[in-house]
């Protein structure tokens, strides 16, 4: 089946709702992110952040609500939305028996990159992530910091529309994260719509034209960093926004799966 | 540098009217993702071959000794043919479907590493999925099975040399392996772990092996056991060896036909479960 793009923000979700059994994870999202710029989900763990993501890529079914990529109704037209979308999630995901090339050219191939243009695509993705001397290793000899520079380049690699970051640092030293920070900067500048999630307030505020603050599966707060910290007074930093809104649950959100995910994580990065 | 779809510009992607990439046709994208996903397999198994050899040492030692004791003992009846040539197809088809039963293993890694979830967000149906993630388990138990061919044709195993007949027994491999695969496959999508994966897999390895024509003739079982052989896909494969390495008498259209038959019904309910391991 296929549906009519129709023109409107990059990313939109209005009235999205998702329940894993008696727990509501995304309780009524109205969200739309404009088209060029760098959108920040911020909140606690089990706010529901992931989900949406997740129904935004199409991993999780629409069961209420609508979500759209580029005009196209995700439920509706899932393989067109899925080529016009790059993911990243949140586990450092290459395939540590494949080589950085190999890696990569793995979702050249998936996403139906032309054959006659496949190699350069890669290098060219390599070279942008900084890969260029690594991607003949595997992938198992990575540092975390290039993990992420290597799935930035595979999902990159269809040219997407839309780029889609799932705490994108987490984990990660702080050289690790400077380095995904440079490179995600250039995607800013060249102008691909990115939605990222993270806990990281810095990182939001370095790198997010915008930022909604999301928990207990609503949206409580959108605006630019500046305006929402301006909201509280003039003192208020971002991470006090977050307090503010994301109140003391802070310690009761999150699940078991995001501890594990999160542990997980940490191990492979040693 | 820049990242943008061909004729689109970033800043006004969404006003304007998107330029969707044209889909392939489906047998396109189908032979793409098996291409695909055999290809990984490939580059795996050349970056690390240890588990190649390791995982032949078992198959091995039923061919060295249980192949050769029995031999020598004459206790199974296989009419004009060595019981060592008899059993070579048997075990050919077992090391395929030990390597295929486990492969759920490495999906659920894939599903902890969070690659699994990146695979299901290319334009990849789940079915072509499936069936590209079970060919590949074939070329992995395909590249085990060559390994048991040399080690019989140095035991003296005699089987034929046609080129056209190896050919059609690597198919019966590969077909075999990649049901065997979608098996696995379901099993992971039910089970959720490895832990639980690893016991329902070494609890059904061992009925599919001894209740199948491997090891002696179904004439030898007791009724219950040839009934349950009969709609054993491994006793189809193991047939359709034994008729195309030893030349023995058999039906190849049905030893075929339901080899495809169980693996497009395995591919059908693996790509129906199988994105239950990313919810």
């Amino acid at each position: 089946m296929s549906t009519a793009p129709v023109p409107g923000p990059a990313i939109e979700c209005s009235g999205l709702r998702y329940r894993f059994g008696d727990h509501v994870a995304v309780d009524g999202v109205d969200l739309a992110v404009r088209s060029g710029e760098m959108f920040g989900l911020l909140g606690p763990n089990g706010a529901g952040k992931t989900t949406t993501i997740r129904i935004l890529t199409t991993l999780l079914p629409v069961v209420e609500g609508e979500a759209r990529i580029l005009g196209l109704d995700v439920s509706q037209s899932p393989m067109q939305a899925r080529r016009l979308v790059g993911y990243v999630p949140q586990q450092l995901s290459a395939d540590g028996q494949l080589t950085g090339r190999e890696n990569v050219a793995m979702f050249a191939r998936l996403f139906d990159v032309p054959r006659r243009e496949r190699a350069d695509r890669v290098d060219e993705v390599l070279h942008v992530m900084n890969l260029d001397d690594a991607a003949d290793r595997v992938a198992s000899t990575f540092s975390g910091g290039m993990v992420r520079r290597l799935e930035l380049a595979q999902a990159l690699v269809n040219r997407p529309r839309v780029l889609i970051l799932d705490e994108p640092t987490i984990g990660l030293d702080p050289v690790g994260r400077d380095t995904v920070w440079d490179r995600l900067r250039l995607l800013q500048a060249d102008g691909i719509t990115v939605l990222i999630t993270t806990h990281y307030m810095e990182e939001a505020e370095e790198l997010c034209d915008r930022v909604s603050l999301m928990h207990r599966g609503r949206i409580r707060a959108v605006g630019t960093p500046t305006d929402l910290e301006a909201r509280l007074g003039p003192e208020a930093t971002l991470e006090d926004v977050f307090r503010f809104y994301a109140g003391d649950s802070l310690e009761e959100g999150g699940e078991l799966r995001d501890v594990r995910s999160t542990r997980r994580v940490a191990r492979r990065l040693g | 540098m820049t990242f943008v779809a061909h004729g689109a510009s970033h800043a006004d992607s969404a006003d304007a009217a998107i330029a969707l990439p044209p889909s392939p046709p489906a047998w396109k994208w189908l032979g793409s993702r098996i291409m695909t996903f055999c290809l990984v397999e490939i580059q795996k198994i050349r970056h690390d071959r240890t588990e190649l050899l390791t995982r032949a040492i078992q198959p091995a030692l039923w061919l060295l000794i249980f192949g050769e004791t029995f031999d020598r003992l004459h206790a199974i009846p296989t009419g004009h043919i060595d019981y060592l040539d008899f059993l070579t197809p048997g075990i050919l088809a077992q090391s395929g479907m030990f390597v295929a039963v486990f492969y759920g293993i490495q999906v659920i890694w894939e599903r902890d590493a969070g690659v699994l979830a990146k695979l299901l967000v290319t334009p990849t149906p789940r079915a072509a999925l499936v069936t590209g993630k079970a060919f590949a388990a074939s070329i992995r138990a395909f590249s085990q099975v060559i390994v048991i061919l040399v080690l019989a044709r140095i035991l003296g195993v005699h089987f034929t040399a046609n080129p056209l007949f190896l050919l059609a027994a690597a198919l019966a491999v590969v077909l075999g392996s990649a049901f065997f695969a979608t098996l696995s496959l379901t099993i992971a999508g039910l089970a959720m772990t490895r832990e639980r994966l690893m016991g329902i897999g070494q609890a059904i390895t061992m009925p599919l092996f001894f209740a199948s024509n491997a090891l002696y003739p179904v004439a030898l079982m007791p009724p219950w056991i040839r009934a349950f052989s009969v709609i054993n896909p491994l006793s189809y494969e193991v047939n359709a060896l034994r008729r195309l390495l030893l030349g023995t008498p058999g039906n190849l259209l049905v030893d075929f036909s339901v080899l495809l038959f169980a693996l497009v019904l395995g591919v059908t309910v693996a790509a129906a479960i199988l994105p239950r391991l990313v919810r």
